[in-house]
């Protein structure tokens, strides 16, 4: 059962053939008998989400009219608020904090439903493309365990991977969704920005940070993305549309007649051979279905991830000044005679990790006064410049395409010790947080070096989310019939290994 | 201190800079919609948003934009078509984001202009202060520092926060630096203080107290010798809490800084703090080595973009001003300057022109409110408005005098039925059976009883010592229960004794 995809739990929910409490309590089951190896979780919420999955089928049995995913269990990334729940953003300086208050995303799952199995691992912070960077110890990539699962959101990727979870929430500032998605061979969709509530998820970079869905297939991404997504008045940057009618999208998986831009400034040099490879054959399989592939220049991207590693850690070192010990989370050094001043440096000193202390300091002096124009503020017109790249390049294509990541999943501990090489697993990933507009990875297949996962990207405008489920949809529908079963089934069994 | 203010302005020209900040009186806070009232339980008007809980993400409140715009307007800016909120990033323990969200290079009104007028040695002066700003802020909470000798955080054994304050409008209205108004310098001060709290009480927009903080005024202060055009270096005098205050922060900071200079020293430029009670300041923050506060746009918030139809129904909606409107009553009613002085202070030139508007006379409108009402207010400890009396009321009062159904000692006691809340004046007339007696029967009889009761002093007053009749006025009035027309027993009581 825990391998269907959501939506055929849905169905055998809603036929009768299960309950929400028996699918839940497999899915508990699962957790309990892999989590030692995979680590996709720093909470698990057993008691709660059964209660919840009880509730559900107390619903159903008396006939209310529910939610497309009621009674499906979901991972949910440990950066988004749920009242009560332990919520630490991987950070021990959140340590002992629980949330008076549900985020948006989270009042939106329980509208819907959906239940809360608990809160997936991540990079402290969000900060990192490898969830090496948790204060609670790395996750490991259900593929392989000696790889990383992607960051930050490793632990909602693996979670599904694992079929600990048939759904999972993420958040994506440069790629947190989509790189994880890629390197496990899981679906990850970063919404245009704005498309779902930030209201509740703890800030890493404002202008850049987007929830979104994950899930093991197109059209089980988009069941979930319209679940959380619409207008919140409780967040500012809202965007106060409809949501698009990705679900619908997903179902027709039509391209035909769609033009899809493959950026040439995302491939070539510095990809993996297995990347290139998967990604040409996407490519093929899409102009079979109907598309028609064309290439499209983006000069600036160039830039992208230099601006990228300005703006978020000028605002992270922002949103990060509220962890001063003074309200919630750890106190470290309030002893007799102790200054706010020094209870606060202590905190921080404790509860920061290096990544997190790395990039405080780096905005911290990015914003300094006589350093703004030159960094700041060009990374803004960076900005700006990769916004009219995309513009641009949307005139000729409906959607664009790239490999989601230049490679596949890297050992763990193997660039821990190098940021650079870290920062640039997301440069394919990172255009599409400048600019604010949509962007998924779904599976290509695996590399052939490695026999690893490969992930494809495609991007569409803002709040033309819709398109990227009709690609996604119907390349995925071609690869499922090549490969004849998901590519997940060529993945460890876990159990086995042990 | 040697030197007199005299020896101060001879030799150097003061340069201001006033910096106000105002708390708006809108019903929720800057960036959540938790209550504003002063006074509440401390941490009881708090919620995710303004205790930064972790998520948390501040939305706009229109209704602090509106009043910023109106106070922008009212004070001659532009509106800019496009301004926004800008975080100013420093770490103090009740600033709960340990940012403040703020405005820097983006306000959303700028370049206005206040007149004040001040009595100066040539007759009565104008004097224009050019207002280089108004920018939108949320405040931060408050702390309580306990156990410390000076109740400030060095040296204190804990400290108390409470955010109830944390995240209320603020609009902090900038000048220019002021030239030119030489030894003149505190009173323009206090004078523009004071035309500022009297245009946004006209607006509504805040409860402008500056004992309870609603409006607190930071005086920047800088001498140079007269003729130069270096300024020289200021010193920022913090949170001046009365209009007398920043005329004495002011002058106090002229006199310490040219103390210093005529003794070959330098000023630090720092912020002070005045102390009421000496009316002296004390260092502060040294500012010495500016503060970096990092500033960036607010990534939480959108550009505030306020339509231009929008900006010219909330400009045609400005009450009159003030100054204006203050002159117009002054001369229609023929008030001395003295006594308009008084009703702006005592805060009731609303009601008497609402009283006057209701067709009583201005001078008995305005001895009423300022006299007997006023009094009882302050007896009873509450805001003249809050009695349960209306213009409505005393202007009937006043008709009943002129027509000579109540007498002024009647019409007291009207007064205070109405206030005492027993309803409108006639019910308090009817209820306390209140009622001239200008039957000239009744009060010949009751004269013939006291001149009966008092033969000594009638016989005084028919031998010709009229002053004694007073003796006599008073026992009929006493008689009559102080129902009658003192004026007219007066009469009937002279003619009765042969004048």
């Amino acid at each position: 059962m825990i391998r269907n995809t959501a939506a055929q739990m849905a169905a055998k929910l809603a036929s009768g053939e299960t309950t929400s409490v028996a699918l839940t309590q497999a899915h508990l089951d699962r957790i309990n008998s892999v989590e030692d190896k995979v680590h996709a979780f720093l909470f698990v919420d057993g008691k709660g989400a059964l209660e919840q999955a009880a509730s559900v089928d107390a619903k159903r049995a008396k006939g209310e009219k529910l939610s497309p995913l009621a009674g499906v269990p979901l991972a949910l990334k440990d950066v988004l608020a749920q009242k009560d729940k332990p919520t630490t953003c991987g950070s021990k300086i959140l340590e002992g904090w629980l949330p008076s208050y549900d985020s948006t995303v989270v009042a939106n799952l329980k509208k819907n439903d959906i239940v809360i199995l608990g809160k997936t691992n991540m990079d402290e912070f969000a900060m990192g493309s490898s969830t090496e960077n948790s204060a609670y110890g790395p996750t490991h990539n259900p593929w392989d365990l000696s790889r990383i699962p992607g960051g930050s959101g490793g632990g909602s990727s693996a979670a599904l991977a694992s079929f600990e979870a048939p759904l999972a929430i993420g958040t994506d500032t440069g790629g947190s969704i989509r790189q994880p998605a890629a390197v496990t061979g899981t679906v990850g969709v970063k919404p245009t920005y704005g498309g779902v509530s930030r209201y509740g998820l703890v800030a890493f970079s404002s202008s850049l940070d987007q929830a979104g869905p994950c899930a093991r297939t197109v059209l089980d991404t988009a069941l979930l993305h319209e679940a959380i997504a619409g207008y919140d008045p409780k967040d500012a940057t809202s965007i106060n549309a409809p949501v698009p009618l990705v679900v619908q999208a997903a179902k027709d998986g039509n391209v035909k007649g769609m033009k899809i831009g493959v950026v040439k400034e995302l491939n070539g040099d510095g990809y993996q051979p297995g990347v290139r490879a998967r990604f040409d054959e996407a490519l093929e399989l899409l102009a079979k279905a109907g598309a028609e592939i064309v290439e499209v220049s983006a000069p600036n991207f160039e830039y992208a991830l230099a601006a990228y590693y300005l703006i978020a850690p000028s605002e992270a070192s922002s949103n990060l000044a509220r962890f001063d010990a003074m309200r919630y989370g750890l106190r470290v050094g309030d002893v007799d005679g102790a200054s706010a001043e020094a209870v606060m440096n202590l905190t921080r000193e404790v509860g920061f990790g290096k990544e997190v202390k790395r990039r405080i300091i780096l905005g911290t002096y990015a914003l300094s006064s006589g350093y703004y124009d030159a960094y700041y503020g060009s990374a803004q017109k960076v900005r700006t410049l990769i916004t009219q790249d995309f513009t641009k390049a949307f005139t000729k294509a409906d959607v664009l395409v790239s490999p989601t990541c230049p490679t596949t999943a890297f050992k763990i501990g193997e660039k821990a010790n190098d940021p650079l090489a870290m920062y640039l697993n997301d440069i394919a990933t990172i255009p599409v947080n400048m600019a604010g507009i949509g962007g998924m990875s779904l599976p290509a297949g695996l590399a052939d070096e490695d026999g690893l996962p490969v992930g494809f990207q495609i991007m569409s405008p803002v709040m033309k989310d819709e398109r990227m489920y009709s690609v996604g949809a119907s390349l995925e529908a071609a690869l499922l019939s090549k490969w004849g079963a998901p590519l997940l089934d060529r993945a460890p069994t876990l159990e086995a290994s042990k | 201190m040697s030197l007199t203010y005299d020896d101060v302005v001879a030799k150097y020209e003061p340069v201001l800079g006033l910096e106000v900040h105002v708390e708006l009186n809108t019903e929720s806070k800057m960036f959540c919609g938790c209550a504003t009232v002063f006074g509440a339980e401390p941490n009881t008007q708090t919620c995710p948003v303004c205790l930064a809980l972790p998520g948390a993400l501040p939305v706009v409140n229109e209704k602090a934009i509106e009043s910023t715009i109106k106070i922008g307007l009212a004070l001659n800016c532009s509106i800019a078509p496009f301004s926004r909120f800008a975080r100013k990033n420093y770490f103090y323990p009740d600033m709960p984001k340990n940012f403040q969200i703020s405005q820097y290079d983006e306000p959303i009104c700028v370049n206005g202009y206040v007149d004040v007028e001040i009595e100066t040695d040539e007759g009565l002066k104008k004097f224009r202060i050019e207002v280089e700003r108004v920018h939108m802020e949320e405040d931060t909470g408050k702390s309580l520092h306990v156990g410390g000798a000076t109740g400030r955080i060095h040296g204190a054994e804990y400290s108390l926060l409470d955010y109830n304050r944390a995240g209320i409008p603020l609009v902090e209205i900038v000048t220019k630096i002021v030239p030119g108004t030489g030894k003149y310098a505190p009173e323009v001060a206090k004078a523009y203080v004071a035309e500022l709290r009297d245009i946004l009480r006209s607006l509504g927009v805040s409860d402008v107290k500056m004992e309870q903080g609603s409006l607190r005024c930071d005086a920047n202060v800088s001498l140079r010798l007269i003729g130069a055009e270096k300024l020289g270096t200021r010193s920022e005098t913090k949170n001046v809490n009365s209009l007398r205050s920043v005329e004495r922060a002011v002058r106090g900071e002229m006199i310490r800084h040219a103390e210093l200079l005529n003794a070959g020293g330098r000023v630090v430029q720092e912020t002070r703090h005045f102390q009421e009670d000496t009316g002296l300041t004390r260092s502060g923050r040294s500012k010495e080595q500016a503060e970096d506060y990092r500033y960036f746009p607010e990534p939480d918030l959108v550009p505030v973009e306020p339509d231009a139809a929008w900006i010219e129904k909330l400009r045609a909606g400005l009450p009159e001003r003030p100054s204006i409107r203050r002159k117009r009553l002054q001369e229609a009613w023929a008030v001395p300057e003295k006594e308009m002085a008084a009703m702006i202070n005592a805060d009731v030139l609303d009601i008497v022109e609402e009283t006057v508007l209701l067709g009583a006379e201005p001078t008995k409108a305005r001895s009423w409110w300022l006299g007997e009402i006023s009094r009882i207010a302050n007896d009873k400890d509450v805001a003249i408005t809050d009695l349960a009396i209306t213009p409505q009321d005393v202007a009937e009062i006043v008709a009943l005098v002129n027509s000579g159904d109540l007498t002024d000692k009647l019409a007291r006691q009207v007064v205070e039925g109405v206030i005492a809340g027993e309803g409108k004046p006639s019910a308090v007339i009817a209820a306390r059976g209140i009622k001239v007696v200008n039957d000239d029967g009744a009060l010949m009889a009751a004269i013939e009883k006291v001149c009966a009761e008092q033969v000594e002093t009638a016989e005084k007053v028919r031998a010709g010592h009229i002053p004694a009749a007073g003796a006599l006025i008073g026992a009929v009035m006493k008689e009559t229960k102080g129902q009658a027309d003192a004026a007219r027993v007066r009469e009937l009581l002279l003619s009765h004794l042969g004048h």
